[in-house]
């Protein structure tokens, strides 16, 4: 502490290493929240549902996602993302995912979502499994924080069915 | 004009010489330092609480950020009341009367003699 450089270097690293602290108790602090988030998701209609010259159904779908994900934010969180995916099974694979919307919500306040839109991204199957195939869509979320751990977790809702006929 | 200009440059270079080139006494070194590590964590104690408290990142980050700069105006510059104990060195008259001894230039086991 003998000179003015050596104090103002000690005092600098000291304080970010006590920032460095502050900002992982705030990512422990996440722990402690337990959230409660609802979703629905409604399938209002198929568009169209066919097979791709090179063999692969393609299936469009116009949906109507409301969710209510308050619960979610805490004091260290920057945003949630939410993507809603489309799960079956085929003779291929145990399980499919395909991502069909995503979005982002910035702040508490736009958590109560609800939008009316055909499916963002393509959903395309690998082969030709899809006619009168049950599928589950799920709501994924993503919490990312301002410091520390992200939190990702997920609601399945169940009961979806694909036509047995190409439209 | 030209006084008050002279008068700026003279308490600049001043102030430069006692706040910030000259050296801080042992017990202002140690007083510093430990004023320091305390006036640090308590902000950071009542940044985290505040934040938490009022649910806002942004009002911990602030209180902090506002105790660094009002810890580093208290302690970097060399205040006066860092000085209260300065050390006296030796007079040059008296340090003579005690001079370093010679280094032995031949032989491992010559002793060194002193005056």
């Amino acid at each position: 502490m003998h000179s003015f450089s050596y104090r103002a270097n000690a005092l600098l690293t000291f304080a970010i290493t006590i920032l460095a602290l502050m900002c992982a108790m705030a990512s422990v602090s996440d722990n402690f929240n337990s959230p409660s988030p609802t979703s629905e998701v409604q399938v209002l209609n198929i568009n169209w549902f066919q097979k791709k010259p090179d063999g692969d159904d393609e299936v469009s779908l116009t949906l109507n996602i409301s969710a209510n994900l308050g619960s979610l934010f805490t004091w260290n969180t920057k945003q949630v993302f939410v993507f809603l995916a489309a799960e079956y099974q085929t003779p291929k694979n145990v399980l499919n995912q395909v991502s069909l919307w995503d979005g982002i919500i910035p702040s508490k306040e736009h958590a109560k979502y609800w939008i009316h839109t055909t499916n963002k991204y393509r959903f395309i199957d690998q082969g030709s499994n899809l006619r009168g195939k049950n599928f589950n869509l799920t709501l994924h979320w993503h919490v990312m924080p301002k410091t520390g751990k992200m939190f990702a977790d997920k609601i399945v809702m169940t009961g979806f069915r694909l036509p047995e006929a190409y439209r | 004009m030209k006084s008050i200009n002279t008068a700026i440059q003279e308490s600049k270079s001043f102030l430069y010489s006692t706040a910030v080139i000259s050296p801080m006494d042992w017990q202002g070194q140690k007083l510093a330092e430990h004023l320091m590590q305390l006036l640090l964590v308590c902000f950071a104690v009542v940044a985290f609480i505040t934040g938490y408290v009022l649910r806002s990142f942004q009002m911990m980050m602030l209180i902090y950020g506002a105790g660094v700069v009002l810890t580093s105006l208290l302690i970097v510059p060399n205040w006066p009341f860092f000085n209260r104990h300065s050390l006296n060195w030796l007079d040059p008259s008296e340090a003579e009367k005690h001079p370093k001894p010679h280094p032995a230039i031949s032989g491992p086991k010559k002793k060194t003699s002193k005056k």
